[in-house]
Order: C-alpha cells, then structure tokens, then sequence
C-alpha cells in the first residue's frame, strides 16, 4: 500500500514540461483527464484544419485564371465541400472544444469536467467521424453537395455514388459526441465552479463556453433530423423530400439552417469569449461592461435561433417572411456590434502589452467587424439578391470565420500555450506568424469582396476571361499560398518551444482568472487546494479608469487567490483511466462503416456498442468512490 | 437523498390519483375524436387535454413541480424552442393560412 | 469526482434533465415535419384507411400505466422496499414490451395493407417518427430491465435511489413524447 507521502507525491504533477503527458499511447487512449483530451482534440482539429487549408488552396489553384483546368469539375465540387465540412466539423468545433475542454476546468477551478468518461468518449466518436469522412478520398467517393448538401441534388437520383453517405454518416456519428459534449460542459460549468464563484464573477471564456453548450443542445437536434430524413431518402425510399410524392425539398434547407445559423454563433462566440479575456489581460484592465457582454452573448444565441431563413431569401418565400427574418437579422446585429465596443473601451486608457496573443485578439475586432459589416449588407433581402451565391457571401464568412474564429483561436493557442505546456513560445516568431497570416488573410479574401460584385458565382469550377475577375482571383490565389509560408514561423515557433523553450511559470502574463494560480502545465488534478472565490478577475484588484467600467466590481480588502500550493495536504483522488469510451465509439463507429450497405456489420458494431456501454455502466467507481 | 417519505405528493396513493386521472383524459381525448358534434372544437380541446396530460406527467412523475427552478427553467426552454419552431415551420409551409 | 455542486443538483440529474431538454428539439422537429406533410400525400394508403384508433389507445394506456409503475418503482427504492422494487421495475420494462409488441404489431399490419416504409409521405414520416420513439422505449426497456437483473440480484438498494429516479426521468419523457404524439398522429382530424 502506497504511504499518504508516496501518494502525495505520485500526484505532485508535473514541475517540468511533459511531464503530465508523459506515458505511453495505452495512457492516451485511456485518458479521461480534460487535459489531454484537449490535446488530442487540438492536435486532430489543427491536422484537419491544415488538410481543409490544402483543399482550399487546390481550388485557389483551380481558380488563379480564367478557364483553367486543373481540376475538372467533378473533383472541383468534392473539393470546395470537403473544405468546408472539413473547417466547420472537424477543425473549427474540435479546435473549440480543445480550447473548453483545456480551459474551462481551470477557469471555474474544477479538478475535470462532470463526465470525465463521457469526455473521452466524445473525442473519439468524433475521430471516428473524421476518419470515416476521409475514408471517402482513397475511395475517390468525396461527398460533393457542398457542406449544406442541399436536396434534391444530394438524393439518390442525382447523387447515386456513396459520396453523400458518407457525408451523413460521418457527420451523424460526430455529432452524437458533440451533444454529448454540450451536456458535460452544460453540467460542469453549471456545477462544479469553486466555492464563490457565482455566474457573474465567471471568466468571460467560460460564458460563452456555458451559451455554447446550450446552442449546441439545441441545434444539432434538428440537423441530427435532417441527416436521418437524407439517410432514409437515400437508403430506404422514403420520400422526406421527394416532390414528386408531395414532399419539398425545400424542407431540408429548413432543417439545415435552424441548425446551420445557430452554429455560426456555436463557431464565433468561443473565439469572442477567447478575446474577452486576452484583451483584458493585455490592456492591464478588467472587461469593459461585463455584464453587457455576457448579455449580448446570451441574446445573440437567443435570437440565433430565429433568422435562419436568411439563408434562404432567394427561396422565393415571399416579402412578408423575408421581412421578419430581416428584421431579427438585423437586431441580431447590435449584440455582436456591442461586444466591439466593450472591447474597445477595454483597451481605452489600458496598459497595452502587443504580445502575439493581444495582436491576434485585435485582428479579430477589425476583421470581424468587415466580416460583421458584409454580413449586415446581406440581412437586407433586396441588397441580398445580388450577393447570394457570389463570392461576396464567400468573402463575408471567411472574414467572420476567419477573421474571427481562427484568429480568436490563435489569439487563445498563444495565450494558454505556456500553461499547457510550460514553455513559452517566442515573441519574435509570434509577431511573424501574426503579420503574415493577417496579410496572407486579406490578401486571399479582401479581393472577393469585388470579384463577388461583379457576380463571380459560388462554388462554380471556373470563369470566363474578360469579365474583370482575373486580377482579384490571381490575388486571391497569392494570398492563399501565402498562408503556407505563414505557418513557417508557427511551426518554427513550436519547435523552438519543445527544444529549448523557456519555462513559463505558472502567471507568464499577469492575468487574472484562476487558471492562471495553477502550475504550468498544471498537475493532473488541476488545484491542489480548491480556490475559493470572491471577485470577477480574481487575481486582480480591478483597475478601473476614473468615469469608465463599473464601479460595483470593486471590493476592497477581499483576499485573492493566492498560487496554488506544490503538493495538496492530503492525496486527490481522480477518475480512473478507461478504454470502455473508445469501446463504445469504436462500436459506433463499426455501425457507421456497416451503414454503407452491410447489416451484419451494423449488429455487430451494435454488440460492441452495448458491450462497451455495459462495461462502462458498470466499471468500479474511481479510488475513493464516488 | 430526497427527503421525501411522508409528504402527500410523493405516496403512491397520490401517484395512482394521478394515473387515474391520466386514463380519464386519454377515454375523453378519444370520445371527444368520436363524437361528431365536436368536431368544430376538436383541435383546442384535444391539445387542452394532452397540454394537460403532459403537465402532469412532467409536474408529478417527474417531480418537476417539487424541484428548483433550475430544472423547470432547463425543460421550460427546450420545450419553448421545440414548440416555436414547430409552428414557425407549420407557419412557413402554409398550415395556418385558409 | 462527486461530492457537492455549486446548484445542489447531481450531476447525473442535471445531465439527464439537459438531455431531455435537447430530444424536445429531436422530436420537435420530427413531430414538426409529420405536421407539415400531413395531408400532402399523392398517393395511399392513406392514414384514415389506416390509423387504428381503438387499438393504439389501448397500448398507449399500457405506456401511460408503464410510467405509473416506474414512480411505483422509484418510491419503493426509496423505501428500501425491495420486493415492491423488484416487482414495479419488472412491470414498467414489461409494460414498455407490450407497448413496442403493440408498435410492431401495428408496422407489420400497415406493411401488408400496402404502406411499407417507402410507400408515400405517410409512411415516411409516420415510421420514422414513431420508429424513433420507439427506438427510445426500447433503448427505455434495455435499461430498466438492467436495473430489474440487479435488484434481483440484490444488488439495488436505497443508495441506488439517484440511478432509478433518473432512469425514471428518461422513461416519463419517452411517455410523454407518446402523449403528445398519440393526439397529433391519432386523433388530430
């Protein structure tokens, strides 16, 4: 039996780089800690992310000059709908919940989420998913509907290889893992925040993660409906969108977007919470207007959920609902414009430190904003007509996805790296990488903006010459390589930090939320004492310019965390590692692969599904017990 | 642990009371689909009974009523988004409209 | 990992309550796509050559007594009776099976009066929906007659009253998915 001393120290943690994620893969595969499946999430996503980054620039290729034919037609639409459903599945929401799941724990000083277990269980249905979807390249049977797979082109009839089930089964296997990951961060942040942490004194990152959960329980719901109602049409007959036996097709554009739109805010509002808490921690200056900012995120997933059919306003719905989804587009847009100006006020009158994270932070407020102002200019159905499938809409969303989600997460990768890893990334490199990517960023998309107005179609393999497209399409193509030489300082940077990075220390940044009293990285069980809490910015006394920010925040003489202790006074007992989650996934996944047309393998992936939710159901409870 | 032995709405006497009436609302939904003379009324008084059925499922089986108002505000809202986009989207393919 | 939460409600509790709150939007919207398409069938059988009212009321009373026994089952755990926990979570499941007896009754029956799954909009909309529901009663039964083999094996007690509340929690909302179903496929005129 292990003394109480052995045990403490077998849970000091780590005190140099990698040590806690030191141990071989049978550790990785059975990890339940939140730590680690943060990695695991975010090595997956940014691998997929560069896979979609490459998908992108093929078509950029494809796209340089009028008439080209690099790519013929065929292979041009599996591309641009493998780099979408690429970015918006298996990048952008894996990188996010690498991002909830590393942090989040930390902010609200919690030892892991609530359903450890079921954590793990998420990313590997999720790998799955990403693999399964890629299964269909070697296959040369890439889904190519786009990544709204709309009707009736995706049915059998004018979809007849296996490119669309692929793109359903994938995406309905992820998705279960995402919900249930909108559960565990749903119940986590609700209930395991530390003692004196009401909802009001939350890291502003933790918000959004907590609104998040909430659209995705919400939302996939119906996209989840949609898949199952395309599956049917496709494999059984039935008839959900067969206007021929007084369905409409129509139909699934609806389920689409009810799910589509509330997932634009599930992909912008974590890069915005990322920035809510960089920029107050490199202007020396606790968030402009708190309160406000957590309000409007609040409204803007309220409202997300009714202007979907702005989607869908060439439809021909008719001017009595356009109208009404204008309106609610266009209030949708006062929240989003408030968070800007909070923002901004943030930054007036702080003491601005331009490290490689502020930088990225304030990329987001100005390209966001662009993104913001074209999307505006579509919520108008007149101004719309025109720009609905030209690259003006093209140009909007990458600013906004772009602009905003990737830089928000750069922004948070540079900020939370030393304390995931202990080191400290280069500045001088950081800068690099930031000025690159941002001028690679408008290089590549900027020029859309024109070549849409002048009605360059969407998701069209080329274009004619002499219709003053070229130059933009040219630039656009330079800016999209650029971003490979981007990445050079990026990986540089990465490689200099795991040779001979500097260690980091558990505060590198001064920055006031919890997760920076921890170690870096941080011991297994996060806190070795567990905070107790009694302000917004708890490892700050508030500084606040005379006139500006809320003066109720400040609360004299109330004691802020202290840096957590080496080693906890008595031994933490955490969850058990397990293989059951990937059991599971991995039946799941069996019954994905045996959808495409073998029933005997769909019940043998159900057996394995039932053995590993059995065997999960009953495993021991943890040492110590619950 | 609940506290529960010994308040009125937890004994199983009451749960059967319940139940009864739950059998009495299906009998009436049913009459009500039989009876010819209701049939200008037969929406509103069909989703009066089943709102009601519902409600006391959720408020008594599912002991909502007697838990915070945590779990009432979570079930509340999902059940408010299902039920709007439900008639936004009866609404949008023309179920409403003479 | 448990001990006390920061809203004094268990985690699995909360949990289940959330994921409950999430299927109103899954069977929302199967419930809402079954309302739109309703009477835009080209072709029959039609539902009121088919709908079998008597019948469908008898199993559905038979779903509504099952979530009588699971509260039954739940009040007898918490008394640490465990002869009636044996016996109300062997009911409730058994209640449940009759249920999805009476469910593949009424497919097969449709199937040969010529409304296979693939027949019209009718038969699409209508199996996926109660397909769906039926699939959860029966995911419903799976997990209630587990908890019947560990009650007979003497292995649930009054510490294991949080794991039958919210199986519980999980069985009255599959019930009352039925209630409102049963009104709009059955009875809606």
């Amino acid at each position: 039996m292990a003394t109480a001393e052995a045990m403490a120290r077998d849970h000091g943690g780590a005190d140099h780089a990698g040590g806690t994620y030191a141990g071989g893969l049978w550790s990785w595969i059975t990890t339940v800690d939140h730590k680690r499946i943060a990695i695991l999430y975010f090595v997956t996503g940014f691998l997929f992310f560069l896979i979609a980054g490459i998908e992108g620039q093929l078509l950029r290729v494809q796209l340089a000059r009028p008439d080209n034919r690099f790519l013929d037609p065929d292979l041009y639409n599996q591309l641009f709908t493998m780099h979408g459903t690429t970015m918006v599945f298996f990048a952008g929401m894996p990188l996010i919940v690498a991002f909830f799941n590393f942090v989040v724990p930390l902010q609200i000083g919690a030892r892991d989420v609530a359903f450890p277990r079921l954590n793990a269980f998420s990313y590997w249905i999720f790998l799955f998913g990403g693999l399964f979807m890629y299964a269909s390249v070697p296959l040369r049977a890439m889904p190519d509907g786009g990544w709204f797979a709309y009707m009736p082109l995706t049915n059998i009839e004018y979809s007849p290889g296996l490119g669309m089930d692929f793109y359903v089964l994938a995406l309905l296997a992820s998705g279960v893992g995402t919900i249930a990951g909108g559960v565990n961060f749903f119940v986590t942040i609700l209930n395991m925040r530390a003692p004196g942490m009401t909802f009001m004194r939350m890291p502003l990152f933790t918000w959004m993660a907590l609104i998040v959960s909430i659209l995705i329980l919400l939302a996939f719901p119906p996209f989840t409906v949609g898949l199952v109602f395309m599956m049917f049409d496709r494999m059984f007959g039935t008839h959900f969108f067969d206007a021929a036996a007084g369905a409409d097709p129509v139909l699934w554009q609806h389920l689409f977007w009810v799910f589509g739109h509330p997932e634009v805010y599930i992909l912008i509002l974590p890069a915005l919470g990322i920035v809510s808490d960089v920029i107050p921690a490199f202007s020396r200056k606790s968030l402009f207007g708190y309160p406000v900012v957590v309000f409007s995120g609040v409204l803007i997933a309220f409202l997300g959920f009714g202007v979907w059919v702005h989607h869908m306003f060439s439809v021909g719905l008719g001017p009595v609902v356009n109208a009404v989804f204008s309106g609610a587009t266009m209030l949708i847009a006062i929240p989003t414009g408030i968070k800007i100006f909070n923002w901004i006020a943030t930054m007036w009158g702080g003491q601005i430190r331009f490290t490689t994270p502020m930088l990225f932070a304030i990329g987001l407020v100005a390209m966001f904003t662009i993104g913001g102002l074209s999307g505006v200019m579509h919520s108008s159905p007149p101004s719309d007509l025109q720009q609905t499938d030209t690259y003006f809409v093209v140009a909007h969303f990458h600013y906004v996805l772009f602009g905003g989600l990737i830089f928000g997460l750069f922004s948070g990768f540079y900020y939370w790296f030393p304390k995931a890893t202990g080191r400290l990334l280069s500045e001088r490199l950081g800068k690099a990488h930031f000025w690159l990517t941002f001028v690679a960023f408008n290089l590549t998309f900027f020029p859309m903006h024109f070549s849409g107005l002048l009605g360059q179609p969407r998701r069209t393999f080329t274009y004619a010459s002499g219709l003053g497209l070229d130059l933009f399409n040219l630039l656009s193509t330079i800016g999209a390589f650029l971003f490979t030489v981007a990445f050079v300082p990026l990986l540089l940077n990465l490689w200099r930090a795991w040779r001979r990075g500097e260690a980091a220390g558990p505060n590198p940044w001064d920055a006031p939320t919890l997760e920076w009293t921890t170690a870096s990285p941080p011991p297994h069980y996060n806190f070795a004492v567990v905070p107790k809490v009694d302000r917004r910015d708890p490892l700050w006394h508030p500084y606040v310019a005379p006139g500006l920010g809320w003066a109720g925040e400040l609360e004299p003489g109330g004691a802020s965390p202290r840096l957590q202790p080496d080693h906890p006074p008595a031994p933490v007992h955490m969850p058990d590692p397990s293989y059951w989650p990937l059991v599971m996934a991995f039946g799941m996944g069996l019954m994905t692969v045996g959808a495409l047309g073998s029933l005997a393998l769909v019940l043998c992936g159900l057996a394995v599904t039932l053995v590993g939710l059995f065997g999960w159901a009953f495993e021991p409870p943890e040492r110590g017990g619950h | 642990m609940h506290e529960h032995s010994g308040e009125p709405h937890t004994s199983n006497r009451f749960y059967v009371a319940i139940a009864v009436i739950l059998a009495v609302l299906t009998a009436m939904e049913v009459m009500v689909f039989y009876v010819e003379a209701l049939r200008p009324i037969l929406v509103p008084l069909l989703m009066l009974m089943m709102a009601a059925k519902f409600a006391l499922v959720v408020m008594f089986f599912m002991h909502l009523k007697f838990d915070g108002p945590l779990l009432t505000g979570i079930f509340s809202w999902g059940l408010f988004i299902a039920v709007a986009i439900i008639v936004a989207l009866m609404a949008l393919f023309g179920k409403f409209s003479a | 990992m448990e001990g006390p939460t920061s809203t004094g409600i268990p985690h699995r509790k909360l949990a289940m309550w959330t994921f409950i709150g999430s299927e109103c939007m899954l069977f929302g919207t199967l419930i809402a796509t079954y309302m739109i398409y309703r009477g835009r069938n080209l072709v029959g059988p039609y539902p009121d050559e088919l709908l079998n009212i008597p019948f469908i009321t008898v199993t559905t009373f038979v779903l509504l007594m099952s979530s009588l026994m699971m509260v039954l089952a739940l009040s007898a755990v918490q008394r640490g009776d465990a002869k009636g926990t044996r016996i109300w979570l062997f009911m409730t499941p058994l209640f449940g099976l009759i249920f999805l007896g009476g469910q593949y009754y009424e497919f097969n029956h449709f199937v040969h009066e010529g409304l296979p799954l693939s027949k019209n909009l009718f038969s699409s909309t209508f199996f996926v929906l109660t397909g769906t529901h039926g699939a959860h009663v029966a995911g419903g039964v799976l997990w209630l007659g587990t908890l019947w083999l560990r009650a007979m094996g003497g292995k649930l007690d009054a510490r294991h009253t949080e794991t039958v509340e919210i199986a519980g929690l999980y069985w009255h909302f599959v019930d009352v998915v039925w209630i409102v179903l049963f009104t709009l496929i059955y009875l809606l005129v």
